[in-house]
């Protein structure tokens, strides 16, 4: 088992020139990082077993009310995503018009919109699509941005040129602009459009993390060793690079995570993102936005739901990148 | 430093044609300007046909790309399909966005500076911990959000301003849509400086000067702070052409006429010229806004010049 | 910012003379009594130093000899008053110098004598030194901040210093920054921001471990000139054998965080008083005896957060007993100027090679 604790690359990438600020990875610190005195930190605090990076996280995760706090909303985030019915009995779409912007009132808590629809029944059932959004984008994202980094960083040469050329092009577009074009022409009423233009846009981001992480990995002094001891690129890329670039490449998507359900909620807002009848936070918000001064409720439910659920990806996000980056510590 | 400023200058070349082009093939591969131009009424052939012909439409994309990017070097964006040149459009929109983004920069960076520096000074307080749990919930709110939440707050509820900006946009009626422009950017701003202050107040070189027996505050300003805050403000130079393309949102909640707005009903009626032309003038900034970036890197840090 | 914009604090003449009632002649320039500092840590309590005492005296070297993690450097940040705080803490004893106690002395009042009359040369020059800023002004800021030297003065000062520690075209090189400077270059400015206001005392943190060999001899060179030109008393903190028989009048060797042996430096090499000052003699090569198997003293250092009861050094020591594993042992006087802490001191002292 090679030694893990060697040097991931560091993910606050902050001067990535991306075009959003929602998309850089927040430069976060770690509060409980501790140096001792130069030269003589070596055996202070030396762990009498070893222990890996992986369960040393796990360890930390578990201790971490922040961790815990962020999974278990995300857990209820899932589950009502899942099954929205479980919370709320009505029906989204079935709307009685005499009720718009009506307050809350027993059985219908948030109020009604303007169509008079349930607010409370929306807000349940918008969970799902950004959910959704979130979770197929960021594994889009962290596959192809991980897999094509990595093997930029590993071959080096034209490949690498190449692909950075690349990613530095998608680099140069603004994402809301990006998005205002390219989803403009798009009739589906899927959340695929909306997934598939986020990985486009946000694989290169992941990559220059991947890319900088197997760089890093691949100077390491075990990794020199096993292709000294005659190990094939491909096996030494699989079985010693690629364990300790993926850490890396978890803490920049997860904290993506919560962006791109913020990413997906302004499309949809500016109308170019998810449309109906699919149920949208985004939606629902923009059409509630004109009646703000009458009927404030009707935006600040979806609007609440929206920043807690992107608050709960984040705050995960910070949690474990903390635990995963043991320079932090 | 001259021969870097020239690589890097020339390293945007072909990021620049890469952007611009892939813009280019998404709105013009994508939809159908002609048919957008007609609305619901069945085009003409011949009248189609002639408007593709004077438009270049009827050309392969690639040399549609190359003829447009002619035309750009003798800055000629074309005309929107009312008539009206791009070029005319951009000189009523840009100033407005430049003083809204302008607005949003200064913000962020004093305020965002001056927490994160005030918050990594005092790591593990009750100050900095606060700081940091209030970034991410701002973090955490998109900007659609904050803005409507803000001008509910000061601009309906308290009256401080008033909802919507006046075409004129004076600076005074920019300050809460520049706020709400921002705060993303702020939040980040003070998370990176608080970082960037916390690992270099104990870098070697901060323990020096404390053993030259330098007073606090000179340690901090001469010693911590230049070397903390290079990639704070790289941050922000880059930020400038970021904010630039995200102000729509912010423009379309205070009813700004901005670039954003253009952009947005460009889009709208499919008014390509106006879309490619506006697209093209943000990426520029963008590209030149990351150029400054690596230029005040170079300057700020001398190990960058000298390499 | 414009230097002569601030307020410089003119030289501290009140806090440079010496204490009031004068110190007598052997009096020791610094006085260091059972020194204990505490790191915090996640893994618990880092006991780094504890209860360290020694003394220097006015224009003497001290060797301070140890390996990583003993508690050396952190004994010198906690006497220059630079230790990380938190998660380091000084926990108990005095440093006294010319007789005051600097541990108790108001931090503005501390502040003077750092890089006046007590300086510091550490061991990695490039990131010892502020990346952003000349050297030129890294050592003008010595005179302007200390002596309210003019910028102008100042940077005459400058170059002066860097000729001192003769590095070539220095008027040129001073709008240089650190990185373009080799590694024994950069070493020697370093030295030169140490001794730019004459202090009495210069702390060296292995100053020349960082280097190339053929380097490090020029450094130590120029370190032992310069100190005897000026008459500065040397704490020469080292894990190198060889320079301290060069350099060194008296030798303290720290393991685990306390001084296990001092001696004049030739009573030390020839009769060791500590099993593990032995040990370390022992397992330096030596040419004349190349026929047996190059000694080495068994098993790790320990933890500081786990410091074994007792003698630390006992799980590791050949002449461990009992009463080692129980009692930790005083520190013995051996002879006039020398101490050891161990119980069996005299069968070591008398052990021959």
């Amino acid at each position: 088992m090679p030694d893990t604790r060697d040097p991931a690359a560091d993910p606050d990438d902050a001067r990535s020139p991306y075009g959003n600020p929602h998309e850089a990875v927040a430069p976060t610190g770690g509060g409980g990082a501790l140096d001792l005195a130069a030269g003589e930190a070596g055996t202070l605090g030396a762990p009498e077993r070893p222990r890996s990076l992986w369960s040393d996280a796990r360890h930390q995760l578990a201790r971490d009310p922040v961790f815990l706090l962020s999974a278990l909303l995300i857990a209820f985030l899932l589950f009502i995503a899942a099954w929205p019915g479980a919370l709320a009995s009505g029906d989204p779409l079935s709307c009685d018009l005499a009720l718009s912007q009506e307050g809350s009132r027993p059985g219908a808590p948030f109020g009604y919109d303007t169509q008079g629809c349930d607010v409370f029944t929306r807000t349940v059932y918008g969970a799902r699509a950004s959910i959704t959004v979130g979770v197929c984008a960021t594994l889009g994202t962290a596959l192809l941005g991980g897999v094509l980094g990595a093997l930029a960083g590993f071959f080096g040469g034209w490949w690498d040129a190449l692909l950075s050329r690349l990613a530095d092009v998608f680099f140069g577009i603004p994402v809301i602009l990006g998005g205002l074009v390219l989803l403009s022409v798009v009739t589906s009423s899927t959340v695929w459009p909306v997934v598939g233009f986020i990985v486009l846009l946000g694989w290169p981001q992941v990559a220059r993390i991947a890319r900088g992480a197997v760089l890093a990995t691949a100077q390491a002094d075990y990794v020199q060793a096993a292709r000294a001891l005659g190990a094939g690129r491909g096996r030494t890329l699989l079985r010693h690079v690629a364990p300790n670039a993926v850490a890396p490449v978890i803490v920049v998507a997860t904290i993506a995570l919560g962006t791109y359900i913020a990413l997906e909620a302004t499309l949809s807002f500016l109308g170019v993102g998810l449309r109906p009848p699919t149920v949208s936070w985004g939606i629902d918000i923009s059409n509630a936005a004109p009646q703000i001064r009458n009927a404030p409720h009707m935006l600040l439910w979806p609007a609440g739901a929206l920043s807690l659920t992107v608050l709960a990806f984040i705050l995960l996000g910070d949690a474990v990148r903390d635990a995963l980056d043991p320079k932090l510590r | 430093m001259g021969r870097y400023v020239i690589r890097r200058a020339l390293q945007m070349v072909p990021v620049f044609l890469g952007s611009t082009l892939l813009i280019f093939v998404m709105v013009y591969a994508l939809g159908d300007p002609v048919a957008a131009l007609f609305g619901d009424k069945a085009p003409d052939p011949a009248t189609a046909a002639r408007i593709r012909h004077d438009l270049y439409l009827d050309q392969p994309l690639w040399r549609q790309y190359l003829h447009y990017m002619g035309q750009i070097l003798h800055g000629d964006f074309g005309s929107a399909f009312n008539g009206q040149p791009v070029t005319e459009l951009m000189a009523a929109a840009f100033p407005v966005t430049l003083k809204l983004t302008l607005v949003a920069v200064v913000l962020e960076a004093v305020f965002g500076i001056a927490l994160g520096v005030a918050s990594g000074l005092r790591r593990g307080r009750p100050l900095d911990t606060g700081l940091l749990a209030l970034t991410l919930i701002v973090i955490s709110v998109p900007t659609f959000v904050s803005g409507y939440l803000l001008q509910l707050v000061f601009g309906v509820k308290l009256g401080w301003t008033r909802p919507s900006v006046s075409p004129a946009a004076r600076l005074d009626e920019l300050l809460l849509p520049g706020l709400v422009l921002a705060l993303v950017s702020l939040a980040y701003v003070t998370r990176l400086s608080r970082t960037s202050v916390a690992e270099n107040a104990r870098a070697d070189y901060v323990r020096t000067a404390v053993a030259k027996g330098l007073p606090r505050h000179r340690v901090v300003s001469r010693h911590l702070l230049r070397n903390s805050l290079i990639p704070v403000v790289t941050f922000i130079g880059a930020d400038i052409g970021a904010l630039m393309g995200g102000a729509i949102v912010t423009e379309r909640i205070f009813n700004i006429h901005g670039v954003g707005y253009q952009l947005y009903q460009g889009i709208l009626r499919n008014n390509a010229p106006t879309v490619v032309g506006f697209v093209t003038v943000l990426v520029i900034v963008f590209l030149l806004a990351n150029l400054l970036v690596d230029l005040l890197y170079a300057v700020l840090d001398p190990r960058i010049r000298h390499a | 910012m414009s230097d002569t914009l601030r307020p410089t604090t003119p030289a501290p003449a009140a806090t440079a003379a010496p204490a009031p009632d004068g110190p007598p002649p052997a009096a020791p320039l610094l006085d260091v009594q059972g020194l204990r500092v505490e790191f915090r840590t996640r893994d618990g309590v880092a006991r780094a130093v504890n209860g360290v005492s020694y003394q220097v005296h006015p224009g003497e070297t001290l060797a301070v000899l140890g390996e990583s993690g003993s508690g050396k450097s952190v004994t010198a940040q906690a006497v220059m008053g630079i230790l990380d705080t938190p998660p380091g803490k000084v926990t108990g004893g005095r440093v006294l110098f010319h007789g005051r106690d600097l541990l108790t002395l108001p931090e503005d009042e501390r502040r003077r004598l750092r890089g006046a009359r007590m300086a510091m040369v550490f061991q990695d020059a490039l990131s010892a030194l502020n990346p952003v800023m000349t050297v030129g002004d890294q050592l003008a800021e010595m005179f302007t901040v200390h002596r309210g030297a003019s910028r102008r003065d100042a940077r005459a000062r400058a170059v002066e210093l860097m000729d001192r520690v003769r590095i070539p075209a220095a008027r040129e090189r001073a709008r240089d920054y650190p990185h373009q400077f080799s590694g024994g270059m950069r070493q020697r400015i370093m030295i030169a921001m140490a001794i730019a206001l004459e202090p009495e005392l210069l702390i060296a943190d292995e100053p020349t471990t960082a280097l190339d060999v053929t380097v490090q001899a020029q450094v130590m060179d120029l370190l032992a000139e310069l100190r005897r030109d000026l008459g500065t008393a040397l704490v020469l903190i080292t894990h190198d054998l060889g320079v301290v028989a060069e350099v060194a009048d008296r030798i303290a060797v720290m393991y685990a965080g306390r001084i296990v042996e001092t001696a004049p430096v030739h009573a030390l090499y020839e009769r060791p008083a500590h099993p593990y000052t032995r040990g370390l003699l022992d397992s330096v090569p030596r040419l004349d005896r190349r026929d047996g198997e190059l000694y080495a003293i068994q098993g790790m250092p320990p933890s500081l957060t786990r410091v074994p009861p007792g003698c630390a050094f006992h799980p590791r020591c050949p002449r461990a007993r009992e009463v080692c594993r129980t009692e930790e042992p005083p520190s013995h006087p051996v002879a006039d100027g020398r101490a050891s802490a161990c119980h069996f001191w005299k069968e070591t002292l008398d052990d021959l090679r």
